[in-house]
C-alpha cells in the first residue's frame, strides 16, 4: 500500500466520565474512550469496526473523519495532518474544507439526519450547491436522478418529490448515502448503518454500498457490533475486519484471517454470540462475566481479563502489546507468544 | 413443553381508522400457544406481529381495536376471554397471568424512580405481599448476573443498556405470570449481550415454568430460543412449525427467502440473496396469496385464490398452493449441504 488515505497514529481520546460540563465541582478521572490506536485506510478499502457499546468504535470512527479532536496522536488525510489543517497551523497542503467533503458519515438513525420539512430533492440539492456551485439546477437534478435510481430508487422522479416521513426506513438510508455520495468523498465512516433496518434489508444495503465502492472507488470504514455484517461487507471488498475491546483494537487481519484463525480470546467469544442458523445450540455463554467493565475504570493488565475465558494470572498483572501472527494480521494477547509467563502463571477462578 | 394450549387466538382483527382509510395490520389470525413452549414470532416491521402480541393483552393502542377471540386458559381456573374484560380485571390480568417485556427497557421505566421502587410499587398495586416479594426479586435478579444490593439502588440511566433490560425482565416477573410476551427485547443491545440474555431466558423458563413468546425481525437469534416458529408476512402467519422442521423443510417461499437472505460467518457472501420487491401496505388489498406480487412461483391460481395455512407434514403447516414443490423450487442458500433429508 503506498500512502494511506487515512492514517491514525497513536490516537486516544479522552472525556470527562459525566459526559458533559454539569459535573465541574467533581473531580472524576477522564474516561479514556480510545487508547492509543493506529489504524491506516487505503484507497477504496474496506474496514469493518466491531465491539460492543461503549467500546469506543464510534469515537475512534469521529476521530478518523475529523470531527473528533484526539487528545493525543495525529489523524492524517494523504499525508497533510486534519487537525492542522482544521486550525490553519503550518503548511496546509490541503484546506480542511476539502478534507471534510472527502471524509463522509452516515449514522445509524437516517431520520434524524433528513431534514423533516424537506423534500428528499431539496435535501440532495444543498451539498451540490455548496461544493460544486459551477453546476446548474438541471445538471444537479440529473446527477440526483441518476444517483437514486442506482441505489434502488424507482423511479426517482417520484421519491425526490416525496418528505422524509413518507420513505422506510431503508429508503432514507439510501437518501442519506446518496447525499454523502454525492460530494464525491474519498471514504465514508458508516457507523452501524444498516443496525436499524430489518435483518431482511442489511444484505440489500450492504450490497448498494459495495456496488458504491466498486463504482466510485469510495472506501468504507464500516462500524457494527455484528461479525456477520462485518463479514458480509469486508469479505467482497477484500478488507480487514479490526476488533475492539475497552479503547483497544484487540485483534485486526484480513477477514479470512479473523473467522477461520481468530487468535484473541474476545474475538472468539463474539464469534460465538454470531448466531448461526445451522448449529448446534451451545448450552454456556464462555465468558466469565456478562457485563462490560465501566469503562471510567477499566481493569488494569489486559482490559479483557475479567472476562475471558482464558485468562490467568500475568493478564491481570501486564498489559499485552499486539503481537504479529499473520500477514496483516496482530492480535494484542498474550497467548499469541509461545514463551511468555502467561503460560506458567496460575489460571484466574471466580 | 406440553400440547395443552395457554392461549387461543381466533379470527384476530386488528384495524386503526387512517387518512387513506382502513388500515388492516392484523388480518384474520389464528394461533394456539402451548403451554410452556417457547414460542417464536417473526416478521419484517410492519408485518402486524407486534400488533399480534399487544392484542394478547388488550393492549393495541388508539385508535386502533381487536377483534375475535383471544382465550387464555391459565393452568389451574377457568378460561378467560382476553378482549372481553373490564379496565379492573384486565389490569390485574396484565402482569399477573401474562407479562410483557418491549424493546427499549429506557421507556418502560419511569426515569425518576429507582429500581427498587418500581418492583415494590407493583408489587404494591396488585395486593402482593411486599417483603416476599422483593424476595423474590432478589433471587430473580441474582439468576439473571446482577448484584440485586446495587441495581435496586440505581435509578434507569444508572444502568448498561443490556443491565437494564435484565432488570425490566425481573420486573416483569416479579407478580409470577404463567406467560412472558417478549417484543424485541434485545434489539438495542450487543450481539454479546443478546446471546447472553437469550440463554438466560431459557435458564429462567424451566426455572419458573414460563410460557414464553418470543417476537422478533431476527431470524437466526430467534432460532436460538424458540420451540416452535410462526412467520408472519402481510399481516398473517404465512407458516407454522418446529423450529428444526422450519430450518430444514421450510414450505413456503416467503420463509425460505428469509432463511436465505441472512448474513452469518459460513455462506460464501456472493450466495446471500435478497428479496425482491417490497412489503405489502396495511391500506390495500391484495387478492388471493398475499405473497404472489413478491412470489418466483406465483401464477394464476396464487393471484386469485387465498391459499390460508394447510398441513406440509406433521405440526407443520404453510399457507401456500404448491407447498409440496417449494423445497424443489427454491433452495434455501444458508442450509448446509448433506444435512439429513427424510
Amino acid at each position: 500500500m503506498s500512502e494511506p488515505l487515512l492514517s491514525m497514529d497513536g490516537v486516544t481520546v479522552e472525556f470527562n466520565s459525566s459526559g458533559g460540563t454539569l459535573d465541574l465541582l467533581s473531580n472524576e478521572q477522564p474516561v479514556r474512550a480510545v487508547d492509543d490506536v493506529s489504524l491506516d485506510v487505503g484507497e477504496n478499502d474496506v474496514v469493518a469496526l466491531i465491539g460492543e457499546s461503549g467500546c469506543g468504535k464510534s469515537t475512534l470512527g469521529k476521530a478518523a473523519i475529523g470531527s473528533q479532536r484526539p487528545t493525543s496522536g495525529s489523524v492524517s488525510y494523504r499525508g497533510q495532518d486534519v487537525w492542522d489543517a482544521r486550525k490553519d497551523r503550518g503548511a496546509v497542503r490541503i484546506p480542511f474544507e476539502e478534507i471534510r467533503r472527502s471524509l463522509q458519515i452516515i449514522h445509524q438513525d437516517p431520520g434524524s439526519a433528513l431534514n423533516p420539512n424537506q423534500r428528499v430533492l431539496t435535501s440532495l440539492m444543498l451539498p451540490l450547491k455548496k461544493w460544486q456551485p459551477e453546476l446548474g439546477y438541471e445538471e444537479r437534478e440529473e446527477r440526483i436522478l441518476t444517483l437514486l435510481e442506482h441505489v434502488g430508487m424507482s423511479p426517482p422522479e417520484d421519491f425526490v418529490n416525496r418528505y422524509p416521513h413518507q420513505l422506510s426506513g431503508g429508503e432514507q438510508q439510501r437518501v442519506v448515502l446518496v447525499r454523502a455520495l454525492l460530494l464525491n468523498p474519498d471514504m465514508i465512516l458508516a457507523d452501524e448503518a444498516i443496525s436499524a433496518l430489518d435483518v431482511s434489508l442489511r444484505v440489500e444495503m450492504m450490497d448498494i454500498m459495495l456496488d458504491l465502492q466498486s463504482v466510485f472507488d469510495t472506501s468504507f470504514l464500516f462500524i457494527s457490533h455484528d461479525l456477520s455484517n462485518a463479514r458480509y461487507i469486508a469479505q467482497q471488498a477484500g478488507g480487514r475486519i479490526a476488533v475492539m475491546y475497552l479503547g483497544e483494537i484487540v485483534e485486526i487481519g484480513p477477514v479470512e484471517e479473523i473467522l477461520e484463525n481468530p487468535q484473541h480470546p474476545y474475538t472468539k467469544v463474539l464469534k460465538w454470540a454470531t448466531p448461526e442458523l445451522y448449529e448446534e445450540r451451545e448450552e454456556d455463554v464462555p465468558i466469565r462475566e456478562i457485563d462490560v467493565p465501566d469503562p471510567t475504570n477499566p481493569p488494569a493488565g489486559c482490559r479483557f481479563h475479567t472476562r475471558c475465558p482464558n485468562a490467568r494470572e500475568a493478564c491481570r498483572e501486564s498489559h499485552p502489546e499486539p503481537y504479529a501472527v499473520g500477514p496483516d494480521h496482530d492480535s494484542q494477547c498474550f497467548r499469541s507468544d509461545e514463551s511468555h509467563e502467561y503460560w506458567e502463571s496460575e489460571p484466574l477462578h471466580d | 413443553m406440553t400440547d395443552d394450549v395457554a392461549i387461543e387466538i381466533r379470527d384476530l382483527e386488528v384495524t386503526f381508522d387512517v387518512e387513506r382509510g382502513e388500515s388492516n395490520v392484523v388480518r384474520n389470525v389464528d394461533l394456539d400457544v402451548y403451554r410452556e413452549e417457547t414460542l417464536g414470532i417473526v416478521g419484517e416491521s410492519g408485518s402486524g406481529k407486534s400488533m399480534v402480541a399487544l392484542s394478547l393483552l388488550d393492549a393495541i393502542p388508539e385508535p386502533g381495536g381487536a377483534s375475535g377471540e383471544v382465550i387464555y386458559h391459565p393452568e389451574n381456573g377457568d378460561p378467560v376471554s382476553v378482549l372481553d374484560l373490564d379496565p379492573e380485571a384486565l389490569r390485574r390480568f396484565r402482569w399477573e397471568q401474562i407479562a410483557m417485556v418491549f424493546q427499549g427497557a429506557m421507556t418502560s421505566f419511569n426515569p425518576v424512580m429507582s429500581i427498587r421502587e418500581h418492583f415494590r410499587e407493583t408489587l404494591q398495586d396488585h395486593g402482593y405481599d411486599v417483603p416476599a416479594g422483593m424476595e423474590r426479586g432478589t433471587g430473580i435478579l441474582e439468576q439473571l448476573y446482577l448484584d440485586p444490593d446495587r441495581v435496586f439502588e440505581s435509578y434507569p440511566h444508572e444502568l448498561s443498556g443490556g443491565m437494564r433490560q435484565r432488570a425490566l425482565i425481573a420486573l416483569s416477573l416479579i407478580l409470577e405470570p404463567e406467560v412472558l410476551i417478549l417484543d424485541e427485547p434485545t434489539a438495542a443491545l450487543d450481539l454479546l449481550m443478546q446471546r447472553s440474555i437469550i440463554n438466560l431466558l431459557r435458564e429462567i423458563q424451566a426455572t419458573f415454568e414460563l410460557t414464553l413468546v418470543f417476537i422478533t425481525h431476527d431470524l437466526p437469534l430467534l432460532t436460538k430460543i424458540a420451540d416452535r416458529m410462526a412467520v408472519m408476512y402481510a399481516f398473517d402467519f404465512v407458516e407454522i412449525a418446529g423450529t428444526q422442521e422450519l430450518l430444514h423443510h421450510s414450505g413456503h417461499p416467503y420463509t425460505r427467502a428469509l432463511l436465505s437472505t441472512t448474513p452469518d460467518l459460513t455462506t460464501p457472501p456472493e450466495e446471500i440473496q435478497t428479496i425482491e420487491g417490497t412489503k405489502p401496505d396495511p391500506v390495500e388489498y391484495i387478492s388471493g396469496c398475499s405473497y404472489h406480487p413478491r412470489c418466483p412461483m406465483a401464477d394464476e391460481q396464487c393471484r386469485a385464490t387465498e391459499p390460508g395455512l394447510m398441513d406440509v407434514r406433521a405440526n407443520h403447516e404453510a399457507s401456500c398452493h404448491y407447498h409440496a414443490d417449494v423445497p424443489d423450487e427454491i433452495t434455501i442458500r444458508n442450509r448446509p449441504r448433506g444435512v439429513i433429508d427424510e
